[in-house]
């Protein structure tokens, strides 16, 4: 029997965060913008099924880049434990914070364990007030760690370019208009050009606190978006390259395609 | 974290089964002998289609034997966007049973990203109130009454329930509770094809007056507390609760009419006489 190779700690928790990193990387983004009457997300997600933005409880939103089946998890996850503890307690006993914590949790005993390989999933718990003040937006990665974003957040592939944008042209207390135009904008953003993504293309959800139902959370359709976002020029598909699933995956050199299950897009 | 059920129900079963109404982690201490005087008893609830949907009305009195526990409780209660659940029997339990239900709904519409089909929405209900037979055979019953709007039907449904969890779909109109043979007779009379909203909503508040006028623990119309029905409506563009004082100014129509004729409006009999 042969010794196995000694690897340091440290260099074993850098293998596992760049290959997670590498993971989300190949994903596109997901932003999260506040504005006057709660927080949207938005993405380019050809897919009208396999959602990257969802519900979790009347005033808690969930939104992830990366694989799909861990991030999905992650939401049923979320889902079971804010009913159950709404159904305990009380519904204003569900909190974001409550939330994001466990997923911190669970991510990190995950990243931290020897034996699972780490999840390949960035994800953002957002939450809405009684006022804009008292919004909550976190921010956890694949390794557990949570942070507590303001004004707008961006995750996944571009996060960057994206980033640079709205720190450029967000502006606090923006109406719904003005967050959904800047947002759709920085995702279409990159180094070289401006793109104008389809209408079609994107999924938008909002938390919105002038909704008269307990339950926030309202999706966007693209009927809804199209006169939300007004005349932006001729939209252009995303390339081919990233637009399915699979061509996420065959475009790793680096992987083995076949055996990786898909990646949100 | 593994993959598992779109009910709330079932994942509580295994998760945290002292969560759900009448099942104590240890059911066999549970003393033998009937506790039906032991906990407020919820009446008469009663429904009625009309062309577009259905309409759901509770009186507002819950009984302890022959005390009055509670004159303004609430027994009508939404389910979720498109349907409502009203509730007879022991209040505690029922009260309970609502809230696990519209958990139930809510929870499969997150996990699965689309609402369960009418018919699914009834028969998790009786699976519920199946899970309540042991209560049940203790004098703590739950009888509901289940309606809503079928988007895929694009009509208002109605379905009633028994102890052992029973379902049967009801046509046109249908009432639980203590006083529901009066209000059932008293929709008998009342009730058409083709009524409108409008016109089913004073049907279902004349049956609970009927109701009140026969069964002691039905409550009627509360003139000086001004307390009156619960009425919901279910439509194709949801469901909502009829602003108080929509439903008191029919009550006050209602009662106003029984001035002068205390047995309520009269039906003809056959050749219009």
């Amino acid at each position: 029997m042969s010794t196995p190779f000694y690897v340091s700690p440290e260099q074993l928790m850098k293998d596992r965060a760049d290959f997670a990193r590498k993971g989300i990387s190949r994903g596109r983004s997901v932003v999260a913008v506040q504005y006057a009457e709660g927080i949207l997300f938005a993405s380019e997600n050809p897919s009208a099924a396999l959602h990257k933005v969802s519900e979790i409880y009347d005033r808690i939103a969930f939104a992830a880049v990366g694989r799909y089946n861990e991030f999905e998890n992650l939401r049923i996850a979320g889902v079971r434990l804010a009913d159950m503890r709404g159904y305990a307690y009380d519904r204003r006993d569900v909190t974001g914070r409550g939330l994001a914590n466990a997923y911190a949790q669970t991510l990190g005993t995950i990243f931290s364990s020897g034996g699972e390989k780490p999840y390949e999933v960035e994800i953002f718990v957002g939450e809405i007030g009684d006022s804009a003040e008292d919004d909550q937006l976190y921010r956890l990665t694949y390794d557990g760690q949570v942070a507590d974003e303001h004004g707008y957040a961006v995750m996944g592939g571009a996060a960057d370019v994206v980033g640079g944008y709205l720190k450029e042209h967000y502006t606090a207390g923006l109406d719904l208009e003005g967050a959904l135009a800047v947002a759709v904008a920085a995702l279409g953003h990159t180094e070289s050009d401006d793109r104008v993504i389809p209408v079609e293309d994107l999924e938008v959800a909002v938390l919105d606190r002038t909704r008269s139902q307990p339950r926030k959370f309202l999706r966007l359709v693209p009927a809804r978006l199209g006169p939300l976002l007004g005349e932006r020029g001729t939209p252009t598909h995303a390339p081919d390259d990233l637009n399915e699933a699979d061509h996420a995956d065959a475009d790793r050199a680096d992987a083995d395609a076949d055996n990786e299950p898909p990646i949100a897009p | 974290m593994a993959p598992g059920t779109s009910s709330f129900a079932d994942f509580l079963s295994t998760e945290a089964p002292d969560l759900l109404p009448g099942r104590p982690k240890d059911r066999q201490s549970l003393p033998a002998g009937s506790a039906a005087d032991l906990a407020p008893h919820g009446t008469t609830i009663v429904a009625a289609t009309f062309d577009g949907g259905v309409v759901m009305a509770g009186d507002r009195r819950a009984t302890m034997g022959n005390v009055i526990a509670q004159r303004d409780i609430q027994k009508v209660f939404p389910a979720d966007e498109f349907s409502a659940v009203g509730i007879a029997g022991a209040a505690g339990l029922a009260v309970e049973m609502v809230r696990l239900f519209q958990t139930e709904l809510e929870h499969y519409e997150k996990i699965e990203g689309t609402t369960l089909s009418l018919d699914g929405k009834a028969n998790r209900l009786a699976a519920l109130i199946r899970g309540n037979l042991g209560m049940a055979m203790q004098g703590l019953a739950v009888v509901p009454l289940f309606a809503g709007f079928d988007l895929d039907k694009g009509l208002g449904r109605i379905f009633s329930y028994d102890v052992t969890g029973g379902r049967y779909e009801e046509t046109s109109f249908h009432s639980v509770g203590s006083g529901s043979m009066f209000a059932r007779g008293a929709l008998k009379k009342l009730y058409r094809d083709g009524l409108d909203e409008g016109g089913a909503v004073e049907a279902v508040v004349q049956a609970l007056y009927d109701a009140a006028d026969d069964d002691s623990a039905t409550g009627g119309p509360d003139l000086t507390r001004r307390i009156f029905p619960v009425v919901h409506i279910l439509t194709a563009a949801g469901g909502r609760r009829l602003p108080d004082g929509d439903v008191a100014a029919v009550a006050d129509r209602v009662v106003a009419g029984r001035m002068t004729r205390p047995d309520g409006p009269h039906a003809e009999l056959e050749g219009g006489r």
